[in-house]
């Protein structure tokens, strides 16, 4: 496996394609002059303008932003303990019980969470609406983030934190003072990662949310049930470009600490 | 792993104790409460009558007097596992599931192994490439296949064009557009897995057999396959477990006719508004998946060592 054959070469570009086509064809058409979504009509923005005039868009993407923002949060918090435990403490009683509620979010399906976590908020009396959003999104979340600072934390040395202790360090400050320094990247990409998760989440947030808070994808997605309209498009391409913008972000925030890692 | 060795060997102090349980129980009591508990709810819930008003189910425990009543309404499990619609639809998600996971991984392990094959610089380009969609909002990957598939879509328009067909095919809403969905939004998720152990393997193993004259196919399949098999299977289980209870898919790419079990909870839910029913959907539904996360769960604890 030295040299990518012409197969190998085939199979990337095909690949990538299938990846990449369908989101291109959406972003070129939200540029689309005419109504009509397979006729083009030659080069418009106006389809943005409609989208930053919808009152209604414009406070689904407040709630979502407020929610995505806030669990993400939570989320990298909940995780960098979660994966301190993991990764730190390898033994105590009830670990595989943590480490399985820390994996099952990640393939169960999003219905069966969705349907349990609604009726955890029915039985506590939680009235539904953004903070019941929130702590959903932060749960669903948190096995993603955790997943992420984990394996930052089995990397790490842990010699140096070792030598703060030795020299009369509290372990949580010699954690927080030595270790979390070196782990900025990873929270980062964890907190990214949480964050468009949150986003996105059109399941999860429609079972937990209330009246009055409806999310960005929970509008999205009842306007799509009435066909394919230009303005989605445009408030696709306008979510893609923050995404993309936030992974480039992400990724120059990594190479950069590497180089200075490997600098020093 | 060598983060063993820094568990305080020296009696901890009582402070450190105190603090090691704290941290401890903060994730554990947040996924105990918001996580493992809520399935107790649901297997309660299932067990009810539903009725009118808010929460729109009867409480399975009632005082009658001094005497504790206990109501167990098995009705809804009668019903979800002897009706032919909810059969039906667990068969079809399983198919689905089943089909699309097959299908994908055709499609990642090239991709995969291509990228594998590239020189470092290339691949983590590649693997960006790869996880950019998976971090991009699943329903509008999905969305961006309604207007390709359409029968006035541009798949149609161009299979006209160039004279394959002579009158648009009929794909969106049909089955084969909710394979076209799965396949397409969840190809990240087995691509990732199958790289990450392909990248890792021994190359030398590979040499050494060729070196042995072994030819090139050969050794892939005696080789290299194999020591990708751990890939392949996290990425199947990846992929399968949340595609049997898949929504959003379904729900825009599919039929009326193709029913998947995360829509007819969907539609319990919101439409009947019937939920001791849709708890008892979502019971069997978690029954059946049951042993697919076990597995999938041991396989990580296992990775992780």
């Amino acid at each position: 496996m030295t040299k990518p054959s012409w197969f190998n070469r085939l199979s990337i570009l095909f690949g990538l394609a299938f990846l990449y086509l369908p989101i291109a064809v959406l972003v070129v058409y939200s540029f689309n002059g005419s109504k009509l979504v397979t006729v083009w009509g030659g080069f418009s923005t106006q389809w943005y303008a409609t989208v930053l005039a919808n009152p209604s868009i414009i406070e689904g993407a407040k709630v979502s932003f407020l929610v995505a923002a806030v669990s993400a949060t939570a989320a990298t918090i909940l995780g960098t303990l979660a994966a301190v435990v993991m990764v730190r403490l390898r033994r105590f009683r009830g670990r595989a019980l943590l480490n399985g509620m820390l994996l099952a979010p990640m393939v169960m399906p999003e219905v069966v969470m969705a349907v349990s976590m609604l009726l955890m908020f029915v039985t506590l009396g939680i009235d539904r609406g953004p903070l019941t959003i929130t702590l959903a999104h932060t749960t669903f979340t948190l096995c993603f983030a955790t997943v992420v600072l984990q394996s930052r934390l089995v990397e790490l040395d842990p010699s140096l934190e070792e030598a703060a202790r030795d020299l009369g360090c509290p372990p949580a400050k010699a954690f927080v003072s030595v270790a979390l320094p070196n782990m900025i990247p990873a929270l980062v990409s964890a907190w990214l990662l949480s964050f468009t998760l949150s986003l996105d989440d059109l399941v999860i947030s429609s079972f937990t949310t209330g009246p009055g808070a409806s999310t960005l994808p929970i509008k999205i997605y009842s306007q799509i049930k009435f066909g394919v309209t230009p303005e989605i498009n445009a408030i696709s391409t306008i979510i893609l470009g923050i995404v993309v913008l936030g992974l480039v972000a992400a990724q120059l925030v990594s190479r950069r600490s590497e180089q200075r890692v490997t600098a020093a | 792993m060598s983060s063993v060795a820094i568990a305080p060997a020296a009696t901890p102090s009582a402070t450190t104790n105190w603090g090691k349980r704290l941290l401890i129980a903060i994730p554990y009591a947040w996924l105990l409460v918001l996580f493992l508990a809520p399935f107790a709810l649901v297997a309660g819930i299932s067990l009810s009558t539903v009725r009118l008003g808010m929460p729109p189910f009867e409480p399975l425990t009632a005082w009658d007097g001094s005497i504790l009543n206990l109501r167990l309404n098995f009705e809804n499990f009668l019903y979800v596992l002897t009706d032919d619609t909810y059969l039906l639809a667990y068969l079809t998600s399983l198919k689905i599931a089943a089909i699309s996971t097959a299908a994908m991984l055709f499609i990642a392990y090239p991709l995969a192994y291509g990228i594998a094959s590239c020189s470092p610089s290339s691949r983590s380009l590649l693997v960006f490439l790869v996880i950019v969609p998976f971090w991009s909002s699943m329903l509008i990957r999905v969305y961006s296949w309604m207007s390709i598939l359409r029968n006035d879509g541009l798949l149609n328009a161009l299979l006209l064009k160039i004279g394959l067909i002579s009158e648009p095919l009929r794909i969106l809403n049909t089955e084969t557009a909710i394979y076209i969905g799965i396949v397409y939004t969840y190809l990240p998720f087995m691509v990732l897995p199958i790289y990450s152990t392909l990248s890792s393997a021994d190359k030398t193993l590979i040499e050494a057999a060729r070196d042995l004259g072994c030819s090139r196919i050969s050794a892939f399949w005696r080789v290299t396959f194999p020591l990708s098999l751990p890939g392949v299977a996290a990425g199947c289980a990846l992929v399968f477990i949340p595609v049997v209870g898949e929504f959003v898919i379904p729900d825009l790419l599919g039929g009326a006719d193709t029913q998947m079990i995360g829509r007819a909870i969907w539609l319990e839910f919101f439409n009947n508004r019937d939920w001791p029913t849709a708890a008892a959907v979502t019971i069997v539904l978690l029954a059946l998946l049951v042993v697919p996360i076990v597995y999938f769960q041991s396989r990580q604890a296992r990775a992780q060592g």
